[in-house]
């Protein structure tokens, strides 16, 4: 664990200096929350027939969405793009340590730190200005805590993915337009999936994006009881495992044809 | 037992190529051209624990490949290779634990963190003991003089002070093999004359095997003892400089300072090769001729100032070995 441990705590340090990007970010994310609970709101008063969602939930379900916003993995990480740019990456392997966790630990790093950094201020003005509401009960609480974390995990290994893809295509530039939108839509950060047409539910509760945004916001409502989280839980965790055996898979395959470039 | 026994090793690249121009460019999104590069063509050798051993080859030549399938990150197609006993890819974290590598143009230290906390991550990435690296650490900080500028966050040092980091960065977990790729490129004269003298007395007293590739064969002069020469993938020669130099040339140099600058020197045993103002080098084959009978002949007939003989530069020979091999 110890090397994994270092490695994580190291970025984190290095990523909470980061202040002037946690406040351009916070500002950035202020200002589509504001548009999109706007959009929600004439959207809800021009509406007659009853919604599966109240427009509280969904205002408090934005502004979730918008205070964790850095903990989605919509685009490569920067630190492993410029590893594999300019073969630095070379160094990383030369490590006695298993790759795939010494990158997941950096991801991990690049979820959290600069999601604390930037989702303190937002839950306060949110919450004093906006309309969140605080969680729907004690439990709820908990039940959201819980599954935030997995949240951090089940996104470290999906973004650690995207990472060892970039072995493949270098620049990044293509899986980050790719990947992006798919995940802003597939988790519920952009539209909260309960809105989502019913014909696409089944999809939406199997794969593994909902575990990032919705099912966290929804137990931090109550619109999931607290009493399932268990197989939310689960559901989260079962997507980890998966993602983390097939990432060591594509790592094993990356480094067979990775060619460090240059002298 | 050899520290490193390397046989056969061969590994191709599958370069993409296409025609310049636009034109090239969409023909090449139908159709792609590919060359094969031969980077390793059969390489051989094995290398005793101690050795310090220079690696050398105009770019291209498959230093750098060699280095990489050593080192455990490149793969090669066949051949045989081990480090200790252990195949380096198929092992690798075992084999990892027990090397340091240095790539003079890349950087091992954490780009936004001081020096010392590079140190201490890289301390818990090896898993080294508290009291060996306590030991280790400041027996290199000592040795590299870079006391000072433990808080300077890498990004701020200058490359001499940063290539002295690396080195100590590559030496935390006392590995029993070191790679060094081109460490003095760049350097100015006083931080390669360090980083040489460091290099010498790591491999004297603790004993650790060094392998050296460097374009600067004053590196080569100054360090090794046995120098490999590869070029298009093949090791073209192997054994000590002064095999090397032999192998190639018996010639000598001969270098006058005339009285008169306008003077012209002829011998018939010997050739002008250079001419700078009032000094000659001429070239000669001391078996054909004797050093004091040429000597004798020059000054007879010249007016000299002072002369002196040396061995062709180190340079000059590699060049030829490189040529030879081109044609």
């Amino acid at each position: 664990m110890r090397p994994y441990w270092a490695m994580l705590s190291a970025r984190f340090r290095t990523l909470l200096q980061y202040r002037a990007a946690a406040l351009a970010g916070f500002g950035t994310q202020l200002f589509f929350g504001v548009v999109i609970v706007m959009t929600y709101q004439a959207f809800y008063s021009a509406n007659t027939t009853p919604q599966p969602m109240s427009l509280e939930h969904v205002v408090s379900y934005i502004w979730l969405g918008q205070a964790l916003f850095a903990l989605m993995p919509w685009a490569p990480d920067a630190d492993i793009r410029l590893l594999i740019r300019t073969g630095g990456v070379a160094y990383e392997l030369l490590r006695p340590v298993n790759v795939y966790w010494l990158w997941f630990s950096r991801a991990l790093a690049r979820r959290t730190a600069p999601t604390v950094l930037r989702s303190i201020p937002m839950f306060i003005t949110a919450m004093l200005l906006l309309g969140l509401q605080p969680p729907a009960s004690l439990a709820s609480g908990l039940a959201w805590g819980m599954a935030t974390v997995c949240a951090v995990l089940l996104a470290s290994a999906i973004a650690t993915i995207f990472g060892i893809g970039m072995i493949w295509t270098i620049s990044g530039e293509g899986l980050h337009r790719l990947v992006s939108p798919l995940v802003m839509l597939l988790s519920g950060m952009l539209i909260p999936l309960p809105l989502m047409p019913a014909w696409s539910q089944t999809f939406l509760r199997v794969l593994p994006f909902r575990g990032l945004a919705d099912i966290p916001f929804r137990l931090y409502l109550g619109d999931i009881p607290p009493s399932s989280v268990g197989p939310m839980l689960l559901h989260q965790l079962t997507w980890v495992a998966l993602l983390a055996l097939f990432g060591h898979w594509l790592l094993s395959r990356a480094m067979r044809r990775l060619v460090v470039q240059g002298g | 037992m050899p520290h490193i026994v390397v046989e056969n090793l061969a590994k191709t690249f599958q370069v993409a190529e296409r025609d310049p121009g636009v034109w090239g460019a969409i023909r090449g999104l139908a159709k792609r051209r590919y060359r094969t590069v031969h980077a390793l063509d059969g390489v051989s050798f094995s290398i005793e624990p101690g050795e310090l051993v220079g690696y050398i080859g105009p770019n291209g030549a498959g230093k750098s490949t060699t280095v990489k399938v050593l080192a455990g990150i490149l793969v090669p197609d066949s051949g045989r290779c081990e480090v200790q006993g252990r195949v380096p890819w198929k092992d690798r974290i075992a084999h990892v634990a027990d090397i340091g590598v240095v790539f003079g143009q890349r950087t091992q230290l954490w780009w936004d963190l001081p020096v010392i906390e590079s140190f201490d991550l890289l301390r818990d990435i090896y898993r080294v003991s508290k009291s060996d690296y306590t030991r280790a650490r400041d027996e290199l900080i000592a040795m590299l003089d870079i006391e000072p500028i433990l808080d300077v966050p890498v990004r701020q040092l200058s490359l001499g002070q940063r290539m002295r980091c690396d080195l100590a960065a590559s030496l935390l977990h006392s590995p029993s093999l070191l790679y060094l790729d081109e460490p003095t490129i760049g350097l100015d004269a006083v931080s390669k004359l360090a980083v040489r003298e460091f290099i010498t007395r790591l491999n004297r007293t603790r004993q650790v095997t060094v392998i050296l590739t460097t374009h600067d064969m004053d590196d080569i002069e100054a360090l090794c003892t046995r120098v490999m020469v590869i070029n298009e993938g093949k090791i073209l020669s192997d054994g000590t400089l002064a095999d090397l130099r032999a192998g190639v040339t018996k010639e000598r140099w001969l270098i006058v300072d005339l009285v008169n600058g306008e003077d012209t020197v002829t011998d018939s045993a010997a050739n002008v090769v250079r001419r700078d103002g009032a000094r000659v080098t001429l070239a000669f084959d001391p078996e054909r001729v004797p050093t004091p009978e040429l000597i004798r002949r020059v000054t007879a007939n010249h007016a000299i100032r002072d002369l002196f003989v040396e061995n062709p530069p180190i340079e000059e020979i590699i060049a030829r070995i490189y040529r030879e091999t081109k044609s």
